[in-house]
């Protein structure tokens, strides 16, 4: 029910939304859970496992029960937490894991099966007959058992992600974490500030603190307009959600989760990377529960939970509650309840110092089935009912050391404050105030965020700052170790300790008797701590129930691993961006355009776009690059060559590189030539294929494929700054500065010469020549090296030109009946001639497998030449070989080799084919492939089986180059 | 996890790429026996604590660099020019 | 006079703006990559720095590397040249939100007391390679691989749309 006069919502600003399909009233500044308990509603889910009814524990988002769907349709969003979704207008919220209502939930039924469903159930039960399991048992289990449901389909929200530097990042906005702030700010350093809450104050908007003699709210609403005005960078309704190496930290914001129309552009999550030099964690504190036998009826909750609803939201969560508290603080709930006019039914405390008015004893039992309607207390005088609908319960506090713990470090046991506190230098730059630390007063956590501050930035030489400490008032509060309380093991008498995973007292007792001794174990085998609070209510609970059954301390028992992230982290927001076109970037080249104009399918070659083929009126791809592979040997083509690396060597010892990288000589190489080169990796495999062009005396240009640009280019720096230093030389990547086209066929010098201004003949430009050109006007380079086989050159110009030129070379092959020819048709004319590419040389293959041993020149050292020469790789290879089909079928790469009779078995397994393709010129379908002792078997006849895709034919074993073997046609 | 690379200072790892151990950088000279081929390609010991390694600042200045890093603590000790003599 | 027409792959895609952040594309003369073989006279800036010389400005862009933006100068001494005027597009991004929207793209240090106006650096835009140079205290210069103009436009309207957006919370 609503207070009146209490809550900071805003009473001028109503709202109505829907819970259930029912039109719920609200106030601007309620949460979902505020404002269905000011309406009376308590039950808002089902128990994950036993699908009971149950309502809001907590206040914050460490909530296990009220978790709901909001939204509709593809937009809607399971799993939020009823207690931290801001209410706007129209909002729609749907309870889960309840059919069909809430109220009326057939899969109650579970309930009475739960003896059979206990700690580790599914290796017990659920077992016979065999098969019942996948095709009965689980997936009727999978149906009963879950939280909300995904929508199904894209993710139709924006989400956004975003990196941060700071000298200080503060975790929590509360007493602690301002005054940290503050005093941060003061002595010059850059701040970022970040609470969960949609407003700074932490517990100060929770409870009815003074500081200065001025409610606790106020004062931290002026320090947060103070704190702004200084320029510390203020994050609300942001979770820090994790701590990693070297300062960095993760940080989850809601940006539009209260937004009722979000703009289309806006994300609802952003999330943040934030480096920090130091951070002061002032994350507060979360209370514990008390394991009493039937602990989770709607109703029952947490005593600083019904006192936020009280303070920040007007809200009294029953007419008639009572207290069960183990700690001084739960008292506090009782004294505002009074001073707030709601009726205290009683206050029972076991401990035996219980202040006066508090009856000494335990809570028991619960009644209620929809909603608590009673209590059963066990005290000296026996058992008493006592008549409440809400039950405040205390079982002491937990400082959020969770952050600490990110880094592999573990907590430390208070036995005074009977709780956990961070242990010292867990991670590096954090330090820790306020009640995360174990300080439990308002008055200790603005002291300590002050000092903690000022150590901080000690290390950081900061200005020296004097900073002014309100007053505020309190006695620290004393707690007991965590609390079960012993009742009869029954099944009408289980206490919850995990209450979304649905795991008792008894679970964990039973995990003990089985001899899951360890914390790790028994988290496995109950999954106590493994639902989306990850244990914030249940942990220090269960760990004293696995304590005491083992007869251990809870300090020897220890917690288990604390991992990243604190709070449930959607994917799509730690990936924002990575969506769509945003996944990678799109390398175009120049002519990219009027190639998709022409029809021509852009292939991806890693990041790169390519024209697979240019199909005419009817054409499927191997129609057209059947024409235009016989295009290119008939007449002339025009294709695309940009994307292969470029990388431009200057400097006296720019030959020494090159004769060091590639295995042939290059210091031999004259001006105004080109040489094929092979590079090694150091272990004697092929790196890399390509050809460096030598343009002036110290000055040339390496070619490497597209797919290698990169790693050759790292290779080369790799090469320079570390194994030799001492050369002078210059490497830098000029891949993106030319445009390059290739040009093929009987008439490509004609071609090549209606475009260049300077005499383009047999002496001028003999095979293997370079030189720089003009070009339709334009500077550019050309170098007549072919990748088909025909007499060919590639043309370079600056990229500006790179569409025009193509666009330019097409036409006039078409004038010529040539054309423009893709990746396929170039793929079909190179193992037409046995050139490798990276389907050949796949990093296991040296230079002897594909024949080019003699590559590797006897008279100087070079990358791999050593590791080339162990014996294991020159005997008894798969050797490269050629392939063409005998019986009419078609290879296809990564098919395998056998001989016409073996049995098809690994053993008897002779090679595979890396590349294939239909030849034109042939007339018929070969590959390249690698072959066993291959160069030793030429006409040998195989089978060829593609296991795959099913498909086999007979082949005749060739030599690679299966056109041209001479390779006149490229040198005339 | 944050580098700060001696030429551009402290950058966030995405930067960066690992190559391996700081014996990269001792390649055995030419002729030298296959043990010290194996050794140099293949053989590494895996410390529990301090490591040196080489990492690339590719997405950077280009500076290839030699790390000081415990694989316990994550603690990076130094980092420097891979060969400190490079202009 | 060339038959040839030029193009840049941002023509048809900017300028374009969101809320008070505009992104276009800048055109220098030219861009000369400088890298100083041993004795050269000339030496390139400090990493991250911006110097006036040789008729234009020279950007420190990585090792022994530089960026002069002007006039291609004659050849000099012992310093490798290479022209890379085709090889980048150079987006400009300029409004107050300047550095809100590059947080969203790069994990650089954005704070204009440690990334100075005249200064530079390379680092990563998204998933690509970038040169960063601040002209001003809110207009930055952003140097992508001209194949990848595309993508990094793309990436940037996204980062802009987004911080617009929040304006209407």
């Amino acid at each position: 029910m609503r207070i009146d006069d209490k809550g900071l919502i805003d009473r001028g600003r109503p709202l109505r939304f829907t819970f259930d399909g029912k039109p719920i009233q609200a106030f601007h500044g309620d949460t979902v859970a505020s404002a269905l308990l000011a309406n009376g509603i308590r039950l808002m889910g089902r128990s994950f496992k036993y699908h009971r009814p149950r309502g809001p524990l907590t206040a914050d988002s460490a909530e296990p029960n009220a978790l709901v769907t909001v939204h509709r349709g593809p937009r809607a969003i399971p799993n939020t937490r009823a207690t931290v979704q801001e209410v706007f207008d129209g909002l729609t919220v749907r309870s889960q894991n309840a059919w069909p209502s809430l109220r009326y939930d057939v899969m109650q039924a579970n309930d009475l099966l739960a003896p059979f469903l206990g700690a580790g159930f599914y290796y017990k039960t659920f077992m016979w007959p065999k098969a019942a399991w996948e095709k009965l048992y689980e997936p009727v289990i999978r149906r009963a058992a879950g939280l909300g449901a995904l929508p199904g389909g894209a993710d139709p929200w924006q989400q956004e992600k975003a990196f941060a530097q700071c000298d200080v990042l503060v975790v929590g906005g509360g007493p602690a974490g301002l005054m940290a702030a503050c005093t941060a700010v003061e002595a010059g350093a850059d701040v970022i500030l970040a609470d969960e809450s949609d407003r700074l104050g932490g517990r100060l908007l929770t409870e009815d603190t003074q500081i200065d003699g001025h409610a606790g709210y106020a004062w931290a609403e002026a320090m947060a307009a103070e704190l702004q005005a200084k320029g510390v960078r203020i994050l609300t309704r942001t979770t820090v959600t994790g701590a990693y190496d070297g300062g960095t930290y993760g940080a989850l914001e809601r940006v539009s989760h209260h937004v009722a129309d979000p703009h289309p552009d806006l994300p609802r999550d952003c999330f943040w990377r934030i480096a920090a030099r130091r951070c002061v964690l002032a994350a507060g504190a979360l209370e514990r529960p008390i394991a009493f036998p039937m602990n989770d009826r709607p109703g029952v909750m947490l005593a600083s939970a019904v006192r936020a609803y009280l303070h920040r939201w007007g809200v009294a969560p029953g007419q008639r509650i009572a207290v069960f508290t183990t700690c001084d603080d739960g008292h506090r709930t009782a004294t505002d309840l009074s001073a707030a006019g709601v009726e205290v039914a009683a206050v029972i405390d076991p401990r035996a110092d219980a202040p006066p008015g508090a009856i000494r004893g335990e809570v028991v039992s619960t009644q209620g089935r929809l909603g608590l309607t009673g209590i059963t207390i066990r005290s000296d005088g026996g058992l008493r009912q006592v008549a409440c609908d809400a039950l405040a319960v205390s079982g002491g506090w937990n400082p959020t050391v969770h952050l600490t713990c990110h880094m592999g470090a573990r907590p430390t046991w208070d036995a005074t404050l009977a709780t956990f506190v961070p242990t010292a230098d867990a991670v590096p730059g954090m330090s820790v105030a306020g009640a995360a630390a174990g300080v439990f007063t308002t008055s200790g956590a603005l002291e300590t965020g002050r000092d903690i501050a000022k150590a901080a930035l000690a290390a950081l030489g900061g200005r020296r700052v004097r900073i002014h400490i309100p007053t505020a008032d309190e006695t620290p509060p004393r707690q007991i170790a965590p609390l079960a309380v012993e009742a009869p093991d029954t099944a009408r008498h289980r206490a919850w300790l995990d209450f979304q995973n649905d795991v008792t007292v008894k679970d964990v007792r039973q995990a003990a008797k089985e001899n899951f001794i360890s914390v790790e174990h028994m988290k496995r085998y109950t999954t106590q701590g493994m639902a989306t609070d990850q244990g914030k209510n249940s942990n220090v609970g269960a760990l004293a129930v696995l304590a005491d059954a083992t007869g251990r301390g809870i300090h020897q028992t220890g917690v288990t691993t604390f991992r990243p992230p604190f709070v449930p982290v959607p994917i799509g927001a730690m990936g924002a961006g990575g969506t769509g076109a945003g996944f990678a970037p799109e390398r175009r080249i120049t002519a990219d355009q009027p190639m998709r104009d022409r029809g021509a399918p852009m292939i991806e070659t890693g990041l790169w776009y390519r024209p697979g083929w240019f199909p005419k009126a009817g054409e499927d791809w191997l129609a057209a690059c059947t024409r235009e592979a016989a295009m290119v040997r008939r007449s002339v083509g025009v294709a695309d060559v940009s994307t292969l690396g470029k990388i431009d060597i200057q400097g006296p010892d720019a030959a020494k590189l090159l004769d060091f990288v590639y295995t042939n000589t290059f210091s031999t190489l004259r001006e105004g030539r080109v040489r094929y080169g092979l590079m090694l990796r150091e272990d004697g495999h092929v790196m890399d294929d390509g050809t460096t062009a030598r343009l002036g005396p110290k000055h040339y240009v390496m070619t490497t494929t597209t797919a290698a640009a990169g790693q050759v280019m790292t290779h080369l720096e790799f090469v320079t700054q570390c194994l030799h230093p001492e050369w002078d030389v210059a490497i830098l990547s000029t891949t993106e500065a030319w445009a390059q086209v290739s040009v093929a066929g009987p008439k490509a010098r004609d071609l090549v010469q209606s475009v260049v201004a300077e005499p383009v003949t047999a002496e001028t430009f003999p095979f293997m020549a370079c030189g720089t050109v003009t070009i339709l006007g334009v500077p550019g380079r050309l170098f007549r090296i072919s990748f088909s086989g025909e007499h060919a050159y590639e043309v370079a110009v600056p990229s500006r030109y790179g569409a025009a030129l193509w666009q330019d070379l097409v036409a006039r092959a078409e004038d010529m009946d040539g054309g423009p020819y893709g990746m396929e048709a170039l793929n079909v004319l190179r193992i037409e001639k046995g050139f490798v590419t990276h389907a050949e040389i796949t990093g296991r293959v040296t230079a002897f497998d594909i024949g080019m041993d003699r590559m590797i020149s006897a008279k100087k050292d070079c990358i791999g030449k050593d590791a080339s020469r162990r014996p294991a790789l020159l005997t008894d290879r798969e050797e490269m070989v050629g392939l063409r089909a005998t019986d009419g079928g078609s290879l296809t790469a990564g098919a395998h080799l056998f001989g016409l009779t073996t049995p098809l078995r690994p053993e008897s397994d002779q090679g595979y084919v890396t590349s294939a393709c239909h030849s034109p010129t042939l007339g018929r379908s070969i590959g390249l492939g690698f072959l066993r002792n291959g160069r030793a078997r030429l006409g040998e006849r195989l089978r060829m089986v593609d296991h795959l895709r099913d498909q086999r034919c007979e082949v005749e074993v060739t030599a690679p180059v299966h056109v041209d073997p001479d390779g006149g046609r490229a040198r005339d | 996890m944050r580098l700060t690379c001696p030429v551009c200072g402290d950058r966030d790892r995405r930067e960066f790429t690992y190559l391996g151990h700081e014996t990269y950088l001792h390649r055995p000279p030419a002729g030298a026996p296959a043990e010290a081929w194996d050794a140099y390609l293949h053989l590494r010991d895996n410390p529990a604590g301090l490591t040196r390694e080489l990492w690339h600042h590719g997405s950077g200045c280009g500076a290839w660099l030699l790390v000081e890093r415990d694989t316990v603590t994550h603690d990076i000790l130094s980092v420097r020019l891979a060969r400190e003599d490079t202009a | 006079m060339t038959d040839l027409t030029a193009h840049d792959p941002a023509e048809d895609l900017l300028p374009l703006h969101h809320g008070d952040v505009r992104l276009s594309t800048y055109r220098p003369e030219a861009i000369t990559s400088l890298m100083p073989l041993r004795g050269a006279a000339i030496a390139i800036p400090d990493p991250g720095r911006a110097e006036a010389m040789l008729g234009g400005l020279l950007l420190w862009s990585g090792r022994n590397q530089g960026m002069l933006l002007g006039p291609p100068p004659a050849n000099l001494d012992k310093v490798a040249m290479t022209d890379q005027s085709d090889a980048w597009t150079i987006l400009r991004l300029e409004g107050p939100g300047v550095d809100q929207v590059l947080s969203r793209l790069t994990p650089l240090d954005l704070n204009p007391a440690i990334f100075k106006p005249g200064r530079t650096a390379r680092s990563l835009l998204g998933h690509m390679n970038a040169l960063f140079h601040r002209r001003d205290a809110e207009i930055f210069d952003i140097w992508v691989f001209r194949s990848m103009a595309g993508s990094a436009i793309h990436d940037i309207e996204r980062a802009m749309r987004g911080l617009a957006a929040r304006q209407t919370l």
